[in-house]
């Protein structure tokens, strides 16, 4: 088939499947398709996205997909960026058949994109921002040096996840309250002065005694915008590089956190969508092959889109067709499948939607489980539902990072950074913690310590720039 | 309803090469780390043992992206069943120490460092880049002739492949102008020119190694290994950097004996231990067949140090013997589990020569020092 015969094939299928997708209700921006080569599907899967600045991390993981690809291991199809109008990108050779669920597949990634209601603040000028940063970045390297870019580069995406994507949404009053600590220059002078101090945002300064006022004065869990603002270490080109490090973490943000649901929804449409598309006999085995390595499931790791489809197509049905029990307790009417999902892809993330629909009945069908190690092996540690939803949502927490907040910035009066993890039953990677905190001495320029629990002790490493240390409290 | 709007292209995307240049500075930062590893990397198990593969798997931790994470090993994660999966099942075994590396289906969960893949060549050459035989003589008979291809002429006949295209171009150019027509056009046969090269001979100075081991009962499994990975590399050495180095294996227990390279290697053996032994049989392979005169001489000896003390002063005579004939001499302790307080080494300080070198390896990361400290081109000046 030439390239153009190939195009106009492509063309009138879209124009086929997007009408269908209306029909069903999908809502999406327009969409730029592109055939890509694959060395060039493997780049943009590696950075992100095709625009974003250039570091060997991305070297890396692009050489370890390419790798993939060279030896048939794995594959990627296409790849979707979130952005108005949307760009899609198709791996070249895929057969028209491929490519026709593939379309499907990327018109429900962008419905997902624009109606859930975490990528609600999500740039959708990223493409160009990031080859703006992109740019910047480079000048960089010719007026400060290749090196010395890298390596800083290095330190910030070593704090990359450590970001606030809720900074947006209003603090709650209670802890807008009057600061905890009193000083003795502090002194009621009218029964009504804790009045005053809703407008103090929880902070007093004394002047007289320089009270301890702390700062932060509320734990910070943005740990690269506090850096960025507060660091006297850091030049102007350093906290751009922070910045748009921080900025496009909180552009993916949403695309981690709602994996599970995005590719579900996605996998559902490109379903529901192919079943209403023409196919002749050998198409349909192609499509039922594809579809089932899409949502192949995996003894140590959970296949997104299966679980996600699963849970998707679990709730129309009970919504659909509840059952007695349903009806009467929970006032179900039914007839409301397809209304409900696309309230739950409008209002979810990957946790909610795992624990408010991940049903018992699901877990025993699906034989989901967690497993962990003991000596060289390991085993299916918990069967039980109720432990295994919970167990999944908390490893989704904050997307399976730790986390940390800035607890003082001026830690010992010398400026030191004191770092805390709010420790919620999972140990930190100690190696990994100390080759990290160097990275951080990097980005503050003084000491930096790091809080957090081990074996039930508080332990707490700190790393002055030479060595590192550690001991208990 | 609207009709949606969307395109379909197809660009051009050959220009594109930022994956590939950041893949290349990627592939800089391995070969850096690896050159900072050597010391680790040089006795890594699975490259002394590599039987025959090109391609080793290095690992490299400092290549990791740090950054704060859970304890992937004591963390619970999810899986999914086939149906019938019970508590307590073993869903995955990761590969244990000491043990063949099988890889599993590849279904192991997290792969907890960054292996990188290089062929045992390059890093070969990476390890061999600052060491030399030290002590080199000019020796009556100069047998040790390295062979290369030099290309540092121009002909008007040649391989089609080797056309020397700026030397051609300039050729047109003159000849056009020559003719009045100055430009860049018309190529005839007689302008082609052609590289070609010639074969230069390198002739140096002719050496012989003898390898000696302690094969005796105290050498346990680690020991071995130690002297395994040394004169691994040592032979490894030789070989590419010298075209004629002849390499003399001796094993020896209480007597010693001659053996093949394969032998040497592989087989063990028990019993007590007589260094002097082997230095004696060393003197008479030397007296035999490779004359001072014609050679340069080096005998490296490699042993737990737990000698019978009564052979202790002979050794130190026969080791004073050998350093009259050999251009240097080098005696590698290896340190094992246990401590021997007065082991060979003691003994060997007495020795002044400065052509004599001892070492100690604890563990494995010593190999590469050791063998720095052998092959240092550098010592003479010293």
């Amino acid at each position: 088939m030439n390239q153009q015969k190939e195009l106009s094939f492509l063309e009138e299928a879209m124009e086929n499947i997007s009408a269908k997708a209306r029909e069903f209700g999908l809502d999406f921006y327009d969409i730029f398709f592109e055939i890509c080569p694959a060395d060039i599907i493997y780049t943009f899967g590696a950075y992100g996205m095709p625009t974003r600045f250039s570091h060997w991390t991305f070297g890396k993981a692009y050489h370890k997909m390419k790798t993939q690809y060279d030896y048939n291991l794995g594959r990627i199809y296409e790849m979707v960026i979130n952005s108005d109008p949307c760009y899609a990108f198709l791996l070249e050779g895929n057969s028209l058949l491929q490519n026709k669920l593939i379309m499907a597949h990327v018109i429900a990634h962008c419905d997902f994109f624009k109606n859930n209601i975490y990528f609600n603040n999500t740039s959708r000028a990223m493409v160009e921002s990031m080859a703006a940063a992109a740019n910047r970045f480079r000048e960089y390297e010719f007026k400060y040096g290749r090196a010395k870019v890298e390596s800083f580069i290095d330190a910030a995406i070593a704090l990359q996840e450590h970001v606030e994507p809720r900074r947006l949404v209003k603090k709650s009053p209670k802890k807008a309250e009057a600061p905890k600590y009193e000083c003795r220059h502090r002194k009621k002078e009218t029964p009504y002065d804790d009045l005053w101090s809703l407008d103090e945002q929880g902070l007093f300064e004394c002047n007289t005694c320089a009270y301890p006022r702390k700062f932060p004065p509320e734990p910070d869990k943005d740990l690269m915008l506090f850096i960025t603002q507060n660091s006297v270490e850091l030049e102007d080109w350093q906290q751009d590089i922070m910045s748009v490090i921080r900025q496009e973490m909180l552009y993916f943000w949403p695309q981690m956190e709602t994996k599970i649901m995005n590719e579900g929804w996605a996998s559902y449409w490109h379903l529901r969508i192919m079943r209403e598309v023409e196919l002749d006999e050998a198409d349909t085995i192609e499509f039922a092959k594809m579809h089932s390595g899409i949502i192949q499931t995996s003894r140590t790791r959970l296949n997104p889109y299966s679980l996600g489809l699963r849970i998707f197509e679990d709730i129309e049905k009970r919504w659909e067709t509840p059952t007695e029990e349903e009806r009467e307790k929970y006032g179900r009417p039914g007839g409301e499948g397809k209304q409900k999902i696309f309230e739950v892809r409008a209002m979810e993330n990957d946790s909610s939607f795992l624990r408010n629909y991940l049903t018992k009945e699901l877990v025993n069908d699906m034989d989901l489980y967690l497993f962990k190690k003991m000596g060289y092996d390991w085993k299916v540690s918990q069967k039980e539902w109720e432990k295994v939803r919970d167990g999944l949502v908390s490893s989704l927490t904050n997307c399976g990072y730790p986390h940390i907040v800035v607890e003082d910035g001026d830690f010992n009066k010398r400026g030191e950074l004191y770092l805390k993890h709010y420790f919620e039953g999972d140990e930190l990677d100690v190696f990994y913690l100390e080759k990290t905190l160097p990275h951080v001495f990097t980005l503050w320029g003084k000491t930096v310590h790091l809080e957090t629990r081990l074996d039930n002790k508080q332990v707490l490493f700190s790393h002055n720039g030479e060595k590192g240390s550690k001991k208990f409290l | 309803m609207a009709k949606t709007n969307f395109v379909i292209t197809r660009e051009d995307w050959s220009l594109h090469r930022k994956g590939e240049i950041d893949r290349q500075r990627h592939r800089e930062k391995v070969r850096e780390a690896i050159k900072k590893n050597l010391a680790d990397i040089v006795s890594e198990e699975s490259i002394i043992m590599h039987d025959g593969r090109k391609v080793v798997k290095v690992p490299i931790r400092s290549l990791d992206e740090f950054h704060f994470r859970y304890d992937f090993g004591k963390q619970q994660h999810g899986g999914q069943g086939d149906g019938n999966s019970k508590q307590g099942d073993v869903i995955y075994s990761d590969p244990q120490q000491k043990q063949g590396k099988g890889k599993g289906a590849g279904e192991e969960p997290g792969v907890d460092y960054y292996e990188a893949d290089i062929t045992v060549d390059e890093l070969a050459e990476m390890i061999f880049e600052d060491l030399g035989l030290p002590n080199l003589e000019q020796k009556k008979k100069p047998e040790i002739a390295s062979e290369a291809a030099e290309f540092k002429d121009v002909r008007k006949k040649g391989i089609a492949s080797n056309i020397d295209r700026k030397r051609t171009i300039m050729e047109v150019i003159k000849r056009n102008a020559l003719q009045g027509n100055p430009g860049l056009h018309g190529i005839t046969p007689e302008d082609l020119r052609y590289k070609t090269w010639e074969t230069t001979y390198k002739f140096e100075s002719s050496a012989v190694v003898l390898a000696m081991m302690d094969t005796s009962g105290s050498m346990g499994p680690f020991e071995k290994y130690i002297a395994r990975s040394f004169f691994f590399w040592m032979v490894r050495f030789l070989r590419t950097k010298y075209n004629n180095v002849q390499i003399v294996f001796l094993a020896h227990h209480t007597e010693a004996k001659e053996t093949t390279e394969e032998e040497f290697f592989t087989k063990g053996a028990s019993g007590g231990t007589r260094c002097s032994s082997v230095y004696k049989l060393a003197l008479e392979v030397i007296e035999k067949r490779y004359s001072p005169q014609d050679y340069n001489i080096y005998g490296f000896h490699f042993s737990d140090g737990d000698n019978l003390s009564s052979d202790n002063e002979n050794c130190v005579k026969q080791i004073n013997a050998l350093l009259e004939v050999c251009n240097m001499v080098g005696y590698g302790e290896i340190e094992g589990p246990y401590y021997y307080t007065s082991t060979l080494r003691n003994t060997f300080k007495k020795i002044q020569n400065p052509k004599f070198t001892c070492v100690t390896i604890r563990d494995k990361s010593g190999v590469y020092p050791a063998l720095k400290k052998f092959f240092s081109q550098t010592q003479e000046k010293k």
